[in-house]
Formats: C-alpha cells, structure tokens, sequence
C-alpha cells in the first residue's frame, strides 16, 4: 500500500501539485485520471523520489519515503517496476537485453535462464520475434510493450505505468490492460495506472483518483465514477464521444 | 554565482560516481564497451592529426632556420620538444573535447531526455555510477593513446625532414636525442592523467544535469565542449607553473 499525505510540487513559481492526498491499495489497480497538463506525471514521479516534492509525504508499506536512506530507497526500488509514459528504453540495448536488464543486475539468473523469463513475458505482452531488435526499429506501441515487459519482469512488489495504452491499436490496449490487472492480483502487488481513456478505466479501474489543474478533485470506484454528479468528473468522462451517447442513451431510458 | 553552483554540483557529482556502485561483472563490461568507444576509436583520427602536425612542425622549424650558425639537428630537437611538451598532451586533448566529450554530453543528454537515466534510477542503480564510472576508468587508458601518438608525431617530423630533403636522417637522430629531460615526459603524463579525467567527467555533467528536449542536447554538447576547453587551458597553464618552473 502506497499512501500520499498532502503532496505539493512547484516548478519555478508555478504550483503543479497542490496539496494532494490519497491511498493506493495492494492487490489493487489504482488509477490517476485527469486531463493532460493536470499533473498526474509529476505526482508519479513525486512518489517514485525522482522529484523531491516541497511538501508532504509518500508512505511505503508505512515506511515514508524522505526519511529513508539512499541506500534503502535503491533496495526499495528494486522491489518497483515502472512504465514511463514514453516507454524509456535502453536505445543502445536489444530488446531481449532491455528485458533481461533488471534480471541481469539484482539477479543471479544464469543467461538461458534470463532468456527464458523474458521470453515468457514477451510472448504475455503480445511480442514475439522481436528479440534481437534496437528500440529504434519497432514501433512506439511495440516499445510501450517491451517497456511493460522490463517493468514486470523481476516480479516487482509495486507496478507504476504512465499511460500504458497511448498509442496502443484498441486490441492491444485491452490485452494490456488486462495483463496489467492480471499481474496485480496474481502476485498481490501495488499498482498505480495513470491514464486518461475511459476504456481502461472501465475496465481495470478498480480505485480512480481524479486530478484537476494540480488538484484532487474527486475519488472513487470505476461503479461510482459513472454515477457520480461532479461537474468535473462528468465533463471529462463524457467529452469522450462514446461515453457521451451512452448518456443521452440512459437519459431517454434506454 | 550560478558558476559556484556548478562547481558545487560538480564535486558532489564526482563524489557520487563511487556511491552505490554497480554490479561487478556489468561494470567490466562497461568498462570494456567505453574503452573501446573512446580510446581505441580515437586513435585513427588522433594518429592522423599528429602525423601532420609533426610534420609541419618539421617543415616549420626548417623554414625559420637560416642562420647557418645553428645546426639543422634543431629540426629534429624542435619536433621532440614541441610533440612531448605540448601537442601531444594539450592539443590533441582539445581535439579530443570536440570528439570524446561531445559524445559523451550527447549520449548522457539524450538519455536524460527520455528518461533513461530515471529508468535507471527507479530500478535502484545509481546511474552516475553507470554511466561515469566506467568513462573515467577507460580514459585512464588516455596516457597510452597519448603515447602512441607521441612516436606518430615525431615519426611525421622524421618522415617530412627526411623526404622533404629538409635534414639528414642522421642529424634528425642527433636533435632528437639532444639535451633530453626525462621529467618532460613525465610531465606530459602527468597533464595527459588530468586531461583525461576532465575529458570523463565534464562532458559527462553537461550531458548529465542537462534539461529540455533535443534541441537542448546539442546546445549542451556545445557548451561543454566549450568548458572541457578552458578547463584544459587552465588547468595546462597552472600545471606546467607547477612541474616545470
Ligand atoms: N520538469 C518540469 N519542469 C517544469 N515544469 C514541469 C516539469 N514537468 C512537468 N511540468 C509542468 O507540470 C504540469 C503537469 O505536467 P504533467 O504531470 O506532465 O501532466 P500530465 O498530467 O499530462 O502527465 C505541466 O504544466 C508541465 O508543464
Ligand atoms: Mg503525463
């Protein structure tokens, strides 16, 4: 479990994140929804102690974040796996060698051994065939893929993805959102999701934080999100099309 | 004042390298990797360079020389001295900033622009030990590559002046070995040993602390290559007041 007391972020001047509190659950997919510009990276990155954050605290399992040593966040951090939102792969590595990475450095997995784990993952995100090839010379949604697959592979005991299905056809978007919520309950583990397509949301969202211009501005269930009355939530969730006349649709009493 | 503060961050940058180190066995491979990048993949255009500046040195000595008091065995002497004292060591050293060092800004700056180097840190690896380390450890290589390209260069004298018709062979010879300082080479190195520390560890703060987006990256490159310089002037200039005077 992950909890977040009153989290504050500025750049410049500029309040990003402004005062935010909220629980993210284990054995859970917990979303962050909102849209772009609202902060939701920053607030991940906040959690993951890649910003230092001017106030508040981020707890781990009760452990708070900022009074850990360097040494205690890197043992934690090997416990983490996270999907950044424009994948960041290893550009000088193959694919099979930015899979295996974590294995290689915190494991003492023997090479066939490592082959074959990130073989297993790589044909559970969908990839087959691509192993020998530069992040440079497959696709921004393949990248997404390998990059999910790097996050999982060393069974991380806390998942985070930025935006896991942007760029993704709807076909893989499902099967990864759906290996996304397999993983976290298979194993039990913390997962924290940002996104901003209410397909995922639909589906996996099983805890939703709804931030607006820095702010929380509403959280729930994805069952209460579509029965809610706040104004902000209703806008975003029915400024998608879809949503939309699925609404006029209930409000005629279909 | 900004300056103070880079200094600051530079040192704690330095300091860091050796925290947290990376696994063993990924390091050497590392290690290997970036020798291989920067050393051994200088020599050519390195080699190249000096052949001709010994060259012209040559060339140069024996065009100011018409005093027929003065033996042409100067040429030979000229070369030597220029080749060990300075052009070895210093000048190929900028040229190594322009070729090294912006590779190295460049190659750290991207992956902090797309977040590579917090793909790592969130793994718990401390990049600065990933990414530096093994760039200081290859360039202790940097004195053999200076080495090689000492003999290059007097070899560029000795092939002009003989071919050129400018000296004998012989008197070459003689002015190479005239009133020869052992220390001079040890000079040199211990210059080389320097150059090659600021040649790892500048480029890589650029490249390291920078912010924005790719266009940024260049920008970056630029600048530290700027900086790798004039580190390596100054740092010439108060090491030669220190060792030679
Ligand atoms: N490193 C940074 N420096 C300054 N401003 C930033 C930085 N990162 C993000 N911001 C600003 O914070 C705001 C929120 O960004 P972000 O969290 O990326 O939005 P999103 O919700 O789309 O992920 C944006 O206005 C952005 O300009
Ligand atoms: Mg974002």
């Amino acid at each position: 479990m992950i909890q977040v007391n009153d989290l504050r972020k500025s750049f410049g001047g500029e309040e990003v994140l402004k005062g935010i509190t909220a629980t993210f659950e284990k054995g859970k997919t917990n979303m962050i929804i909102g849209a772009s510009g609202s902060g939701k990276s920053v607030f991940l990155k906040n959690m993951l102690g890649l910003f230092e954050p001017d106030a508040g605290e981020i707890i781990y399992d009760g452990e708070p974040l900022h009074d850990m040593e360097i040494e205690r966040k890197s043992e934690l951090r090997k416990e983490m796996g996270m999907l950044f939102q424009h994948s960041a792969l290893f550009d000088s590595m193959t694919v099979e060698e930015n899979v295996m990475f974590p294995l290689r450095m915190f494991t003492k997995m023997k090479l066939p051994e490592r082959l074959a784990r990130a073989n297993e993952i790589l044909s559970r995100v969908n990839l087959i065939g691509l192993n020998k090839k530069m992040p440079s010379e497959i696709s921004g949604g393949q990248q997404k893929r390998v990059a999910l697959a790097r996050a999982v592979v060393n069974n991380p005991r806390f998942l985070f993805c930025d935006e896991p299905n942007s760029g993704l056809d709807p076909n893989t978007a499902t099967v990864i959102d759906q290996l996304i919520q397999e993983i976290t309950h298979e194993r039990k583990i913390t997962t924290v999701i940002i996104s901003h397509d209410m397909n995922s949301v639909m589906e996996i969202g099983e805890t939703i934080v709804f931030l607006k211009d820095g702010k929380l501005a509403w959280k729930g269930t994805n069952e209460e999100i579509f029965r809610t009355d706040n104004k902000a939530v209703t806008e975003f969730v029915y400024s998608s099309n879809l949503f939309h006349k699925v609404r006029i649709a209930q409000n005629k009493g279909f | 004042m900004r300056f103070i503060r880079h200094i600051g961050r530079y040192m704690i940058m330095l300091f860091s390298v050796f925290r947290r180190p990376t696994k063993t066995s990924v390091l050497k491979e590392l290690i290997l990797k970036e020798t291989d990048d920067l050393i051994i993949g200088s020599l050519g255009i390195t080699a190249f360079i000096s052949l001709f500046m010994g060259a012209v040195v040559a060339l140069q000595t024996s065009l100011n020389l018409d005093n027929p008091l003065i033996p042409k065995s100067l040429i030979g002497f000229a070369t030597r001295q220029s080749i060990i004292l300075e052009f070895a060591p210093t000048f190929i050293s900028v040229i190594m900033a322009g070729k090294v060092g912006s590779f190295i800004t460049s190659s750290i700056g991207s992956m902090r622009v797309t977040e590579q180097i917090d793909a790592l840190e969130v793994m718990g690896i401390n990049p600065l030990n990933y990414l530096i380390f093994p760039k200081i450890i290859a360039l202790l290589f940097y004195p053999f590559l200076i080495a090689i390209i000492m003999f290059v260069g007097i070899g560029g004298g000795y092939l002009a002046s003989v071919y050129g018709n400018l000296v004998s062979s012989e008197d070459f010879i003689i002015g190479l070995q005239d009133s020869f300082i052992p220390w001079h080479v040890g000079y040199a190195f211990i210059k080389t040993m320097v150059f090659g520390l600021i040649l790892a560890t500048i480029p890589s703060y650029h490249g390291y602390y920078m912010e924005g987006g790719a266009l940024e990256v260049g920008k970056a490159s630029t600048t530290s290559f700027v900086w790798t310089c004039v580190a390596i002037i100054i740092s010439n200039y108060i090491l030669t007041q220190l060792l030679l005077s």
